[in-house]
């Protein structure tokens, strides 16, 4: 089923400049692979050579992180939303 | 390449440093960029800093605050064009540790130095390359009316 990725700004360059991205999937990892071939050039900056996903990038379903679901796993319908969220932290 | 601000945004964001102060404070940058790479702010959002564990030295922001964020601004027809943090009792210069945890390239990372309690200088700093090559670069800050 179709379902938005939401892309944040410094991942834009990587997907055609669109900051929502449509995909076909009935789970997170569906999407997200789908997402990556759909936009080749996003894949090296969400996941790690192992094919995990980068420490400081945080995926959401609608309001919940996907690693407090089933992961990859966790199921999705028409009316979800994934988030992209690179982390955002430092301190002097 | 600039960073846009209008003045009472800045205050917004210095009185933020004052009111957290001494731990550090932090925020997110709401706004547009335009044809020239500069970076118009048109909102902040203040965030709770969740790094209670050492809050006067260190500053993260909730992802799922990020997320609420990002949906909200992008309803708006706005984009997070940074992120704002400030630096008690410490220069506004960003640190080994600001730049090993910034990962928003194209974005703007301000930082405030809140001196005994008073916000003192403000500089903006653009991060450029990808992860593996990531820099800080020297950003204008524009002020507006």
């Amino acid at each position: 089923m179709p379902i938005k990725v939401l892309i944040p700004t410094p991942l834009r360059p990587y997907a055609g400049k669109k900051s929502v991205i449509e995909v076909t999937a009935q789970t997170v990892g569906e999407a997200l692979n789908d997402l990556v071939v759909q936009h080749p050039d996003l894949r090296k900056h969400l996941f790690s050579e192992e094919g995990k996903l980068r420490s400081f990038v945080n995926v959401y379903l609608n309001d919940e992180d996907i690693r407090y679901l089933n992961k990859d796993a966790t199921p999705v319908k028409e009316t979800d939303s994934i988030s992209i969220v690179p982390s955002v932290a430092g301190g002097r | 390449m600039a960073l846009i601000v209008p003045q009472i945004v800045y205050e917004q964001i210095r009185k933020h440093g004052e009111e957290t102060y001494p731990y550090e404070c932090c925020g997110v940058l709401l706004g547009e960029f335009d044809e020239a790479s500069d970076k118009a702010v048109k909102a902040v959002v203040a965030c709770g800093n969740t790094r209670i564990d050492s809050p006067q030295n260190r500053y993260h922001i909730s992802p799922s605050e990020l997320v609420r964020i990002q949906r909200q601004a992008m309803l708006a027809g706005q984009d997070i064009v940074g992120f704002y943090h400030s630096h008690p009792d410490h220069p506004a210069q960003w640190s080994a540790t600001d730049l090993a945890e910034a990962h928003w390239t194209g974005c703007s990372y301000l930082i405030t130095s809140v001196e005994k309690g008073r916000a003192a200088l403000t500089h903006s700093f653009l991060l450029q390359g990808q992860e593996e090559s990531k820099s800080f670069e020297d950003e204008v800050l524009k002020l507006t009316a």
